[in-house]
């Protein structure tokens, strides 16, 4: 291994690892003040908001392609799927798209 | 009683370790493409597997291969390390607060393994999120992101692209099926998510902001937004009364 490299890793990690920690080992948890922590509770539907688009219209050239993903993931997970269903019958579902056009 | 915990806490794991599978699904096209990726780029396999074991995010490390081949100098890679993965401490705060309480080193030790994958899953399931359920959730999401870019890298080659391209909406998938049943529960959550959706890809199509930094602020600003609604609203219903 090149040890500059080596260097580099090692770095990319400690400052990936200090983010994740910090909150943890600061706060001992409901100690914020009542409002930071309702905007606290609202950060994961808001994050899953952000993480779904636009990223998901863009997986293929083909914006359909990313379009008919979307759909699928959202019908199967509405009609009461679990999660693993949503995520191999939005694949199985491309899939087909894929091998018939 | 120590038995008692002990049975609690292996459960726990075990449904950790159950909830992670969707996620090691979804790593495994991702990660097997770093690994070929990182193999053209001329990073040994050796390498590779050391940056998917110390740095264990996939777009910073995406984005790290690309100032490689630029020939980017270590420092600046480090640095857009950081800012890429910035976003996590947003993550480690909001889950902090559903987190049982634990010695700090515990918590310090379960938060290398936060992801936007496992933070999301964790996030959103109900109740507390205990240590035995994070470290059974990472384990599964860990061990499917650094086997899987050793194999990428071993093999040279990712799937066959048909499967590959369809496999790249796992991820997105997981993301859907675990907002959707949330959004059934009250409108709260879906202005949340739709808020953030929009700023996001607002932010993400004029180019406004990097991918990072784009996500915390659309979160931010829907969370907070989201949240002055509802105090002002029940400001309101009191002064009513």
């Amino acid at each position: 291994m090149q040890s500059e490299i080596v260097w580099m890793i090692i770095g990319m990690g400690v400052v990936t690892y200090i983010p994740r920690m910090l909150p943890f080992v600061l706060f001992r948890g409901k100690e914020l003040p009542e409002f930071l922590q309702g905007v606290l509770k609202n950060v994961p539907y808001a994050t899953l908001g952000a993480l779904i688009f636009p990223g998901i219209l863009f997986i293929h050239e083909d914006i359909w392609y990313g379009m008919l993903g979307a759909a699928a993931a959202i019908i199967i997970s509405f009609l009461g799927a679990n999660v693993i269903v949503v995520v191999l019958g939005s694949i199985a579902v491309l899939s087909l798209y894929s091998f018939f056009i | 009683m120590s038995e008692i915990a002990l049975n609690k806490s292996g459960t726990e794991f075990r449904r950790g370790m159950q909830a992670g599978i969707s996620i090691g699904i979804g790593y495994l096209p991702v990660a097997l493409t770093f690994g070929l990726l990182a193999k053209t780029t001329g990073l040994s396999i050796g390498e590779t597997l050391l940056m998917s074991l110390a740095v264990y995010a996939g777009a910073a490390q995406y984005i790290s291969l690309s100032l490689l081949a630029l020939g980017t100098g270590t420092f600046e890679i480090v640095l857009t390390t950081f800012i890429v993965n910035i976003r996590h401490f947003l993550m480690s705060a909001s889950l902090n607060e559903k987190s049982e309480d634990d010695e700090p080193i515990i918590k310090a030790a379960y938060a290398f393994g936060i992801t936007d994958e496992t933070f999301s899953v964790a996030a959103v399931k109900e109740g507390t999120v205990s240590a035995g359920y994070m470290f059974g959730l990472n384990l599964i999401a860990y061990l499917s992101w650094v086997i899987f870019s050793g194999i990428g890298h071993a093999v040279g080659a990712s799937l066959p692209q048909t499967f590959q391209e369809s496999m790249s909406v796992a991820l997105y998938a997981m993301f859907v099926g675990l907002l959707v049943p949330s959004m059934k529960k009250g409108v709260k959550v879906v202005f949340l998510a739709v808020l953030a959706a929009i700023f996001n890809t607002v932010f993400t199509i004029t180019n406004a902001l990097s991918t990072g930094w784009a996500i915390v602020t659309a979160t931010l600003l829907s969370a907070v937004l989201v949240e002055l609604i509802v105090m002002m609203k029940e400001r309101r219903t009191k002064d009513a009364e």
